[in-house]
């Protein structure tokens, strides 16, 4: 039945079925213009996901970044050197024993719908995440220490610490309305992102439309408090596939995108009307060597090679590492050789190790250290430990990343040249979190973004930061744990003097770096690149050089500047074409229609 | 050899004849099928827990996070709990229709809602590149059959053939690169669409032309190619010359007597391929960011958002034995010789 049902299908539509298919798809092409641009729009690939628009909850990157274009915050990162700037707080000033805080609080800035901003919102904030741990989520790590927030008057807020906390001046909270959040009791709920709630902002941009993993729409907020944006209306467009979202921009389809690789910044480079920009990152890449490494406890965990727990074997593997020919061949010339743990577009805190400090590339040097420590080459070339164990160490990474295959070749070569044999193991990603958290590699390339407070960083390679010992818990790097850089990451801990504080930051990263439990290997460059024919004017961070999108703040599209004819479209003349377009599918339908009529006709003499 | 018309007699004839024997192999199909989802459904349970890498920690990777912090997630997730409790826990949930949360995602969205709203747009880009594979496989494979060895044959095959062995994510990104521009490159909606429903269709369909056309253009090689060899297989067959020897042109034998037979295989293989397509869809909604099912499967794959991938797989399994199901049924319809066997 079926079968005889397509048959007569074929026959009697099939033919002015494709017709007019045909005519519908070459049709629609022409009925783009109908589209109700207005204004200035910057539309900006987004190659990440969005989770929540509820600054509560939203975690991934992408969310964060909306969360900046549209609250404001007590302070922000300035745009020079991503340091603490006043934006709702005009000023702060610690208590003489840096326990109580006070937070002037700027007046005459506005929510979305009309109410002012005051001192009571941020307290509410704060409070809301002090007694709500859904509302903890996101950013619950800077509270965990405060004691009380209360704001006195609409214009000041006040916060106590149970202890001193270093980064008061750079709390990364988006401050929300209290007359919108506070009858909300489920922070949870999904209702939480829609438009009435998480869309009531008072940052440079208010969002207006929120397609889930499509786009999200925002119009500039012509009252903000620092100037309205130069831009009408700002789009995040979501790329899966980041070729794709490299053709939309050489197409025009987009304005601004990051996060490209080497290959595609180059391939952009020299385009007509596109400008790039290789700005420093907030990223470092390590090898990290697996000294024995422990649990909170103190157990060994893993099955590191036992070699490796002798410093001298790990200073050879570092004094046999070019990190210069990494940055130029790998990264093709795109990075900064690595060093301490803060990136360099941190340069309060960056350390870069110097004179004596300094373990240079020197194969010949790395040879002699493994020769005094007494591993004697065997006749094949290849080191022998005094127990009589042959070097050879397993070599671990992700494998969909031509970063970890460069970075593994190269080593496997040198390590070679010193008599160390290398078993590359490239891995999934999961696979690879999994073996680099319970210890069962060698050597292993990984690397962690970090945050403008050098906190994170350091933390990542506390005694504290090591899982327990049924391996819950752990949020650590290396698992390095050495008294005199807890003794050291304690102090920049609570110490507010700035100048200090990065002395002792500076001393940490070069104690780790003495240490040799990983070997950073570089900083990639944020890869962005932009239609310079249509906008100018982005403000990067830090500055003179730094990023577009990838920031912390906005100053990148609150300061684009159209440049040349406008963008604006009017929706009239495609209508017009609209309606062309749909005449001349009626058209052919008739025509077509016509045709296969007549030649039913004819053909009725030949029925059974 | 059946036509049509036969076939419609033998269909009464077997109505009639026993009702109870049709109910109880439908009975029993359903619950093979039935057997079949929770099979999949425990399956895919335990497999997600044997993959390694810890869902929290995938979770926080590069944020600032307190071990207290981490302690809170492992328990709203329930990963703190022995796995056989999990698993009672997520089965109970299944049979109410409750898929579990997203973790990473959507922290927190119920599986079912996520799946629900990227259900449609993979139908409407799977349901419409299908059926234009299937008119165009068919189309193409009797006229190859009928004229076998011709020059149409011969190019026809070959270009089939070579569409189907090309990757379909680069097939969809030189398309993207071909077109320069003419077909928007990335989702199904523009932001700048206006918003009456007219504008709206138009937007959605400008937007559909490109990844449809990249599905269609692997996926209709295998129609064309089986139903080819079907109608190969009839054409020396007896009833073929009787119709010729009553007279009949030549294409009216081909429409009327040879396609119909040469269609049973070409039914079954469509029904078949309809529940595991969504699944080959996932590189061409990366492509071009189709918000759909396939987009979906591998946003969770790289989390990984096990709940997710769990909801996925149990529904795109489910579709693939329900499509199966209807297969087995529709066949004992379609063909008298199953029923009587």
């Amino acid at each position: 039945m079926m079968g005889w049902f397509l048959v007569q299908f074929q026959r009697r539509v099939g033919r002015l079925g494709a017709v007019a298919a045909v005519a519908a798809l070459a049709a629609i092409p022409l009925a783009v213009p109908a589209q109700a641009q207005q204004g200035k729009v910057l539309r900006v690939a987004l190659t990440t996901g969005i989770d929540h628009l509820n600054p509560f909850t939203a975690v991934l990157s992408a969310s964060t970044q909306i969360g900046r274009f549209t609250f404001e915050f007590l302070t922000v990162p300035d745009a020079a050197k991503a340091e603490a700037s006043p934006a709702l707080a005009e000023s702060w000033t610690p208590s003489p024993d840096k326990l109580t805080w006070t937070f002037k609080i700027r007046g005459g800035v506005k929510w979305s719908d009309g109410q002012p901003v005051t001192a009571k919102d941020a307290a509410f904030t704060f409070n809301r995440m002090l007694t709500d741990e859904n509302a903890r989520t996101a950013n619950g790590n800077y509270v965990g220490n405060f004691e009380t927030v209360t704001a006195p008057d609409d214009t000041t807020l006040v916060i106590k610490t149970k202890t001193v906390q270093v980064n008061m001046n750079l709390l990364d909270v988006p401050i929300v309305p209290q007359h919108i959040w506070e009858p909300v009791k489920d922070l949870k709920d999904p209702k939480t992102d829609e438009l009435a709630i998480a869309g009531v902002s008072d940052g440079p941009f208010q969002v207006t439309e929120y397609k889930q993993n499509e786009y999200v729409k925002f119009k500039a907020n012509k009252d903000y408090w620092r100037g309205a944006p130069k831009i009408d209306e700002l789009q995040l467009l979501q790329f899966k596939d980041t070729e794709a979202a490299v053709n939309a921009l050489k197409q025009g389809e987009v304005d601004v995108i990051n996060r490209l690789n080497p290959n595609q910044f180059a391939a952009l480079q020299g385009q007509q009307g596109i400008t790039t920009n290789a700005a420093p990152g907030r990223r470092y890449d390590e090898l990290s060597l697996n000294f024995g490494v422990t649990d909170n406890a103190n157990n060994i965990i893993g099955d590191g090679n036992p070699v490796l727990k002798d410093l001298n074997v790990r200073k050879a593997i570092t004094q046999a590492v070019d990190t210069q020919t990494l940055v130029d061949k790998v990264l093709k010339g795109l990075g900064q050789v690595g060093g301490g743990v803060v990136p360099p577009i941190y340069t309060a805190y960056h350390w870069d190790p110097s004179g004596t400090e300094k373990v240079k590339f020197d194969l010949a040097a790395a040879n002699a250290t493994l020769d005094q420590a007494g591993y004697a080459k065997g006749p094949d070339g290849v080191r022998t430990a005094p127990g009589g164990a042959k070097l050879e160490l397993r070599l671990t990474g992700h494998a969909n990343r031509s970063y970890d295959q460069g970075v593994a070749q190269f080593v496997t070569g040198w390590l070679r040249d010193i008599g160390i044999t290398v078993k590359q193991d490239l891995v999934s990603d999961d696979e690879l979190s999994d073996r680099t958290q319970t210890g069962k590699y060698d050597l292993a390339i990984g690397g962690y973004g970090t945050s403008p407070d050098p906190d994170y960083a350091l933390s990542l390679h506390t005694c504290a930061a090591r899982p327990s010992p049924d391996g819950k818990g752990g949020s650590t790097d290396t698992f390095f744990c050495d008294a005199q850089y807890d003794d050291l990451y304690k102090k920049q801990l609570t110490e507010t003097d700035d100048a200090k504080r990065a002395e002792y930051v500076k001393q940490a990263q070069a104690r780790l770096y003495s240490q040799f439990p990983t070997i950073v290997l570089d900083y990639q460059n944020a890869l962005e690149a932009y239609r310079s024919d249509k906008f100018a004017g982005f403000t990067t961070q830090p500055q003179p050089k730094g990023a577009i999108l990838e920031q912390t703040g906005y100053w990148g599209v609150y300061g684009a500047t159209p440049v040349g004819a406008s963008d604006t479209v009017s929706d009239g003349s495609g209508n017009t074409v609209l309606w062309i377009v749909i005449g001349a599918v009626v058209v052919v339908v008739l025509v077509g229609g016509g045709v296969l009529l007549s030649r039913r006709g004819k053909s009725a003499e030949d029925r059974e | 050899m059946t036509t049509p018309d036969q076939a419609a007699v033998l269909v009464d004839v077997d109505e009639h004849r026993g009702g109870t024997g049709t109910a109880r192999f439908v009975l029993k199909k359903l619950v093979e099928a039935l057997i079949s989802v929770v099979l999949v459904v425990v399956l895919f349970f335990f497999l997600f827990r044997m993959l390694p890498g810890d869902p929290v920690a995938a979770m926080t990777r590069d944020r600032a996070t307190s071990p207290q912090q981490l302690a809170l997630l492992r328990e709203q997730m329930g990963v703190d709990k022995p796995v056989f409790v999990q698993f009672g826990n997520y089965f109970w949930g299944l049979l109410h229709g409750d898929l579990g949360e997203s973790r990473l995602l959507n922290n927190g969205r119920p599986v079912a809602d996520m799946i629900g709203e990227r259900l449609w747009p993979t139908i409407l880009l799977v349901g419409s590149a299908t059926v234009l594979a299937v008119l165009l496989g068919l189309w193409l494979g009797i006229r190859a059959a009928w004229r076998r060895d011709s020059l149409f044959d011969r190019t026809q095959t070959g270009i089939a053939l070579t569409l189907w062995s090309v990757p379909q994510f680069w097939l969809g990104l030189m398309l993207l690169v071909a077109t320069n521009g003419l077909f928007p490159s990335r989702g199904m909606h523009s932001p700048d669409a206006a918003p009456d429903v007219l504008s709206q269709t138009i937007d959605v369909l400008h937007h559909l032309v490109l990844p449809c056309v990249t599905l269609l253009a692997v996926f209709y090689a295998q129609y064309m190619l089986i139903m080819r060899s079907s109608l190969l297989g009839e054409m020396n067959a007896d009833y073929l010359t009787t119709a010729r020897a009553k007279g009949l042109r030549d294409d009216l034998v081909r429409r009327r007597h040879a396609v119909p037979n040469a269609l049973l295989p070409t039914t079954t293989l469509v029904f078949m391929q309809i529940g595991s397509v969504v699944a080959g869809a996932v590189t061409v909604e990366a492509v071009f960011s189709w918000p759909g099912l396939g987009q979906l499967t591998y946003d969770a794959l790289h989390g990984p958002d096990l709940p997710v991938l769990q909801g996925v797989f149990t529904v795109l399994a489910s579709a693939v034995v329900l499509m199966n199901l209807l297969a087995e049924l529709l066949y004992r319809v379609l063909d008298p010789r199953v029923r009587t066997s």
